[in-house]
C-alpha cells in the first residue's frame, strides 16, 4: 500500500455495509456530476454508450434521407430532378455514412453500453479513452456532413477509388474531407476496440471463465480484434490518398511508378473484414436474444464461439473477391473463390444452431424474436447470393450492378440492421427502464421486413437486366423504369418502419410499462442490474456460477466483496479463468478527453488545408494529452 | 426467359438494317448471345435453383420450430433443464446440415471453376484483336492488324465477326472504367497503368449494348457503346469501309461545314482521316455517321441529335470534356451537314 495516510483512514470496503448505505456511497463515488460540465466530462460507459447509440441513429437517419433522395431521382428514367454532381455526392455520403458513421459505431456503441454489464464490472476499461473516442467520432461525422451542407461532401463513393479520387480528377476539397473523415472514425473505432478487449480480458466477474462468456461478448471480442487488424489498412490508404492530394506524393499515380490497384488492395483488406465487423456483433445479438425467447440455453455454444473466431480469421482472406474484374491472375482469383465459399460454413453453423435452439425451446413471439426471424428470412437470401458472387464467372456478370446492391443490402440490413432492431427492442428496457410498445413493435417489424424485401429483391433482377450501380439516371428505352418506380415506392414503406420505431421510442420513454431489472426472464448478468443501471452498475460484484447465472441462481446471485467503495475501484482477473487478481482503480470524470478530441479535430481538419497543421496540430493536441495523463499520485493497483 | 429472348432476337434481326436497334435492344445478362455469357447464365440458373431450395429448407425448419406442439411438461420446464433425446437429435440434425453445406459448397466451387475453364477456353484462339481505351466518358477502339494499312481507330461502336473469338485489350487514359457487354460476357476493368483483356465470342448476329460498369465520375451513366456482331462478309465489308479515309463533303453546305470544322476548333480534338483534322483528345470522327449513336450511346444518331449535341454538349452530358463552341445557326447547320456526311 503506497497511498496517502488520508486514504488509509477512508479505506472503506463493501464487506460490512448494508445495501442502502452501500448504494448511497457507491452512487456518490461513481456518479456523473449534474449540469453541463458533468455531461461533457463523464466517463460513465452507459452515458457514453447511450450518446454513441443516439448519434449513430442520427447518422442513420441522414444517410437514409440521402437514400430516399436517390430513390426519388431514380424513380423515373431521365429524371431531371438532380444532376450527377448532387447524385454522386448523395450516394457517396450514403455509403460513407452507413459504413463508417452508422454500422460500425452503432455496434461498438451497443457494446460500450452492454459489455461491462454483461461481464459484471463497474465501468469499461480505459474510460477516458472511450469518452475521447466518442467525441472524435462525433466531430468527424459532423465535419463530413457540414462539408456536405457546403457542397463539399464525399463524391467518389465510400470506396473512393483512385485515380478518380486522386489529385488529377477530384478537384476542390471533397475527397480530402472524405479521407480525413475516415481518419477520424478509424481513431475512434480503434480506441473502442482497445477498451473492449481490455474489459473482456481483464474485468470479467469472478467465475466467468472463457466458456461462460456470453456470446455477444465473444462476438465483440472477435470484432475488436478484427478492427485492430483491419482499420490500420484503410488509415494508411486514406493517408496515402491525402498525401498524394496535398503533398504531391505519387503512391497511386502509374505515370510515376505508383499503382491504382494498391489502393484497392489496401481498401478491401480493410473493407471486407469491415463487413464482418458489422455482421459479427449482430450474430452476437441474435445469440443473446434467441435463448431468452426460447427460455433455454443456446444450442451449440462451443460451435458458435468457434464459428465466430473462424469468421474473424476468414474475413481477412476474402478481400480480392471485390477485385475479380481487375485482371488479377486466375489462380489467385480461384483461391479467393474458394475462401469466399468457405466462410459460408461458419455462417451456416450459426444459422443451424439458432434454428436448433428454436426447435428445442419454447419460442415466445415478442418483437425481438420477430426481428430475429426476419433476420434469418432475409439474411439467408443475402448469404446465398453471396455464394453466387463468390464465383468468379458469376461475379464478372453481376459485379457493379444492382444485383450486388441487392446482395449487400440483404447482408447488411438483413444480417445486421434487423438484429440491431431486435437488440433495440430487447435491451431498451435495460437502458431506459421502460418497455417499448409491443403493438407498435409489430407494426415496425412488418413494415421493415415487407418494405425491405419489396424494395431490394427486385434489384437482383435490375442488375441481371444490365443496370449498373452509381448511375444518376438511365434511359427510358432501357425498360428499367417500372421496376425502379416500384422500388422507390417500397423504399418509402421501409423508411416508414423507422418512423414507427422513432415514435415508439419517444412514446415509450414516457409512457412505456416499467420494466424492472429482468423483464424477459433472461439469464445473463446485465439483467441482474436494475433498469436503468445505477452509475456503479452492480451493488456488489456478481459471481458467475454458470453461463446463464440468473437461471442457475434464480433466487439470489452469489456476489464477491472486498472492493473499496469510497474510491472508484473494480476487480481485475485472469484472462482464462477470471480469477480475481487485482483491485484496479478506475479513473474519475475528466474534461480532458473532450479537449483532446477538439485539439485532434483542429489538427485533422487543419491538415485538409495545409500540411503544416500536422505539426502545429500535433503540438496543440499534446497539451490536453499532457494534462490528461498528468500523474496525480493515485494509489497503485493492489493485489 | 426464352420467349423474351426470342422476341429480342427477332427485333434485333428485323431492326438492325434499319439502324433502329439502339432503341429496341438493351443490355441484359439474361439475354445471352455469347459463349461466355451463355455459360455464365447456365451456372446462374443452376445456382439460383439450388439456392432457392436451400432457402426454402431453412425457412421450413424455422417455421416448423415455431409451430411445434409442446407438451405441458416441456412448457413448464425450467430454463436449464435439458432432456437428452431431443438434444441428441438436434446434434445429429445440425451436424448433418453442416456436412451437407460443406458438400454443396465444394460442388458449387467446382462448378464455378468449370465455368471459369469455359471462359478461359477462348484465350489464344482469337482471330481479331482490338485495343479499347477508356476515356471520360467514351470508348476509343483500335483495330489491330499485322498489316499497318488495315489498322484503324473508331469509337463507341465495335463490330465483330460472328462465331469468332475476339480478344479485346483494355487500357485507360484517365480513371478506372469497366468494359461490360452483358449479352456476350462478364466485365473487365480498364485500369491506368495496366493492360487487361477480355474475350468475346458472339454466337448469333445482333447488336449488343455495353456500358461502363465502374464508377468513373460525372457521366458514368452515359458511357455506353454497342457491339455489332456481323456475319463474316458483312464484317469484312464494314472493316474495309472503316479503313478508308473520310468521304469528301458533298454539296455546298457540307463543304462550308468542313471549313467550320477545321477553323472553329473541332479539329483540335477530333481526327477525320484524310483531312487536316488530327486531334487525338476526342473520338475519331472519320466515319461517325456510320455509327448508330452519338456521345457514347447517349443519343440515337440523327441530324437532330448531332445538332443538339454540337450546339450544347453540356446540356446533354453535364461535365463532358467536349466544350460548347459558340456557332451561329448557319455554322451549326453546316457542321451538322458535314458530320452527318461522314459515312
Amino acid at each position: 500500500m503506497t497511498s496517502h495516510p488520508a486514504d488509509m483512514t477512508k479505506d472503506l470496503r463493501d464487506t460490512d455495509l448494508d445495501d442502502p448505505t452501500l448504494d448511497g456511497i457507491l452512487a456518490r463515488t461513481w456518479e456523473t456530476p449534474r449540469g453541463f460540465y458533468g455531461w461533457l466530462a463523464t466517463v460513465d460507459h452507459k452515458m457514453v454508450g447511450r450518446r454513441y447509440i443516439v448519434t449513430a441513429f442520427v447518422f442513420l437517419a441522414l444517410a437514409g434521407l440521402a437514400a430516399l433522395a436517390m430513390r426519388l431521382q431514380l424513380s423515373v428514367p431521365e429524371n431531371s430532378l438532380m444532376g450527377p454532381d448532387l447524385y454522386n455526392q448523395l450516394f457517396s455520403m450514403h455509403g460513407t455514412t452507413m459504413m463508417f458513421l452508422f454500422a460500425v459505431p452503432v455496434m461498438e456503441a451497443v457494446a460500450v453500453y452492454l459489455v461491462p454489464l454483461m461481464v459484471g464490472t463497474r465501468n469499461i476499461a480505459f474510460p477516458r479513452l472511450n469518452a475521447f473516442s466518442y467525441w472524435v467520432y462525433l466531430f468527424g461525422g459532423a465535419m463530413i456532413w457540414i462539408a456536405f451542407a457546403f457542397n463539399t461532401g464525399a463524391e467518389n463513393g465510400w470506396f473512393s477509388y483512385v485515380p478518380l479520387a486522386g489529385p488529377e480528377f477530384s478537384f476542390g476539397k471533397r475527397s480530402d474531407f472524405w479521407a480525413q473523415m475516415v481518419t477520424f472514425t478509424e481513431v475512434s473505432a480503434l480506441a473502442v476496440a482497445v477498451s473492449l478487449i481490455a474489459t473482456i480480458f481483464k474485468q470479467r466477474a469472478p467465475g466467468m471463465s472463457l466458456d461462460r462468456i456470453p456470446l455477444f461478448v465473444w462476438a465483440m471480442l472477435v470484432t475488436s480484434f478484427a478492427i485492430m487488424f483491419a482499420m490500420p489498412a484503410v488509415m494508411i490508404s486514406s493517408t496515402m490518398l491525402i498525401l498524394d492530394r496535398l503533398v504531391g506524393t505519387q503512391f497511386f499515380n502509374p505515370a510515376e511508378g505508383g499503382d491504382p490497384l494498391l489502393w484497392q488492395h489496401l481498401f478491401w483488406f480493410f473493407g471486407h473484414p469491415e463487413v464482418y465487423i458489422i455482421f459479427i456483433p449482430a450474430t452476437g445479438m441474435v445469440s443473446a436474444i434467441v435463448p431468452t425467447f426460447c427460455q433455454r440455453p443456446i444450442f451449440g455454444y462451443q460451435a458458435l464461439v468457434l464459428a465466430l473466431i473462424a469468421i474473424g480469421f476468414l474475413s481477412f482472406g476474402l478481400w480480392v473477391h471485390h477485385m475479380f474484374a481487375t485482371g488479377l491472375p486466375q489462380l489467385g482469383e480461384s483461391f479467393f473463390t474458394a475462401s469466399s465459399m468457405l466462410i459460408a460454413i461458419p455462417s451456416g453453423i450459426q444459422i443451424f444452431c439458432w434454428i436448433a435452439t428454436l426447435w428445442l425451446g419454447r419460442p415466445i413471439l415478442k418483437t425481438p424474436l420477430l426481428f430475429v426471424l426476419g433476420f434469418i428470412f432475409t439474411f439467408v437470401i443475402g448469404g446465398l447470393t453471396g455464394v453466387m458472387v463468390a464465383s468468379v464467372p458469376l461475379d464478372l456478370q453481376v459485379h457493379d450492378t444492382y444485383f450486388v446492391v441487392a446482395h449487400f443490402h440483404y447482408v447488411l440490413i438483413g444480417g445486421a440492421v434487423f438484429p440491431l432492431l431486435s437488440a433495440i427492442y430487447y435491451w431498451f428496457p435495460k437502458i431506459s427502464g421502460r418497455m417499448l410498445d409491443e403493438r407498435l413493435g409489430r407494426w415496425n417489424f412488418w413494415l421493415a421486413v415487407i418494405g425491405f424485401n419489396a424494395a431490394f429483391f427486385p434489384m437482383h433482377l435490375l442488375g441481371l437486366e444490365g443496370m449498373p450501380r452509381r448511375v444518376y439516371t438511365y434511359p427510358a428505352a432501357s425498360g428499367w423504369g417500372e421496376v425502379n418506380l416500384f422500388i422507390s415506392l417500397m423504399s418509402v414503406v421501409f423508411a416508414a418502419s423507422f418512423a414507427v420505431l422513432g415514435w415508439n421510442v419517444v412514446r415509450s420513454l414516457r409512457h412505456g410499462i416499467v420494466a424492472g431489472p429482468n423483464p424477459w426472464n433472461a439469464g445473463t448478468l446485465e439483467w441482474a442490474a436494475p433498469s436503468p443501471p445505477p452509475p456503479y452498475n452492480f451493488l456488489r460484484i456478481p459471481y458467475a456460477s454458470h453461463r446463464e447465472p440468473l437461471w442457475n441462481d434464480r433466487d439470489s446471485l452469489p456476489v464477491v466483496s472486498g472492493l473499496r467503495v469510497d474510491a472508484r475501484e473494480l476487480l481485475s482477473g485472469s484472462l482464462a479463468e477470471a480469477t480475481p487478481e487485482l483491485r484496479e482503480s478506475s479513473v474519475d470524470n475528466s474534461i480532458w478527453p473532450l479537449l483532446a478530441a477538439i485539439a485532434t479535430t483542429a489538427a485533422f481538419v487543419g491538415s485538409i488545408f495545409t500540411p503544416s497543421a500536422v505539426v502545429w496540430g500535433g503540438l496543440l493536441a499534446a497539451i490536453p494529452l499532457i494534462a490528461w495523463f498528468w500523474p496525480k499520485g493515485n494509489p497503485e493497483d493492489e493485489e | 426467359m426464352s420467349g423474351r429472348a426470342g422476341n429480342v432476337r427477332f427485333v434485333l434481326v428485323v431492326s438492325a438494317p434499319l439502324g433502329l436497334t439502339a432503341c429496341n435492344v438493351w443490355q441484359s445478362a439474361l439475354d445471352a448471345h455469347g459463349q461466355s455469357a451463355e455459360a455464365v447464365l447456365r451456372q446462374f440458373y443452376g445456382f439460383t435453383a439450388l439456392s432457392a431450395g436451400i432457402w426454402l429448407l431453412v425457412i421450413f425448419a424455422m417455421i416448423g420450430a415455431l409451430r411445434r406442439r409442446r407438451s405441458l411438461a416441456e412448457r413448464l420446464a425450467a430454463p436449464l433443464e435439458r432432456r437428452s433425446r431431443p438434444e441428441a437429435f438436434a446434434t445429429i440434425a445440425v451436424s448433418t446440415a453442416i456436412g451437407l453445406t460443406a458438400a454443396i459448397l465444394i460442388g458449387l466451387t467446382t462448378w464455378s471453376f468449370m465455368t471459369g475453364r469455359t471462359l478461359a477456353s477462348l484465350r489464344g484462339r482469337e482471330t481479331l484483336t482490338l485495343l479499347v481505351t477508356g476515356d471520360q466518358w467514351w470508348w476509343q477502339v483500335r483495330y489491330e492488324d499485322s498489316q499497318a494499312n488495315r489498322t484503324f481507330t473508331t469509337a463507341n461502336e465495335i463490330h465483330i465477326p460472328v462465331g469468332q473469338p475476339v480478344k479485346v485489350k483494355l487500357e485507360s487514359n484517365d480513371v478506372i472504367h469497366s468494359f461490360w457487354v452483358p449479352s456476350l460476357a462478364g466485365k473487365e476493368d480498364l485500369i491506368p497503368g495496366h493492360q487487361n483483356e477480355i474475350y468475346l465470342k458472339a454466337e448469333r448476329p445482333g447488336v449488343y449494348r455495353g456500358q461502363c460498369a465502374e464508377f468513373c465520375g460525372y457521366q458514368h451513366a452515359h458511357m455506353s457503346f454497342l457491339v455489332v456482331a456481323d456475319e463474316i462478309p458483312d464484317f469484312e465489308a464494314w472493316r474495309s469501309r472503316q479503313v478508308a479515309t473520310a468521304a469528301s463533303p458533298t454539296g455546298e453546305e457540307a463543304a462550308a461545314g468542313q471549313r467550320v470544322f477545321l477553323s472553329r476548333g473541332c479539329s483540335i480534338c477530333h481526327t477525320v482521316r484524310g483531312t487536316p483534322a488530327g486531334g487525338k483528345v476526342g473520338p475519331d470522327l472519320t466515319h461517325v455517321a456510320s455509327r448508330k449513336t452519338v456521345a457514347a450511346g447517349t443519343l440515337p444518331l440523327s441530324r437532330g441529335s448531332l445538332a443538339a449535341w454540337i450546339a450544347d454538349p453540356q446540356a446533354i452530358k453535364p461535365g463532358t470534356n467536349m466544350p460548347r463552341v459558340a456557332l451561329d445557326p448557319d455554322e451549326l447547320n453546316a457542321v451538322v451537314a458535314y458530320v452527318a456526311g461522314l459515312q
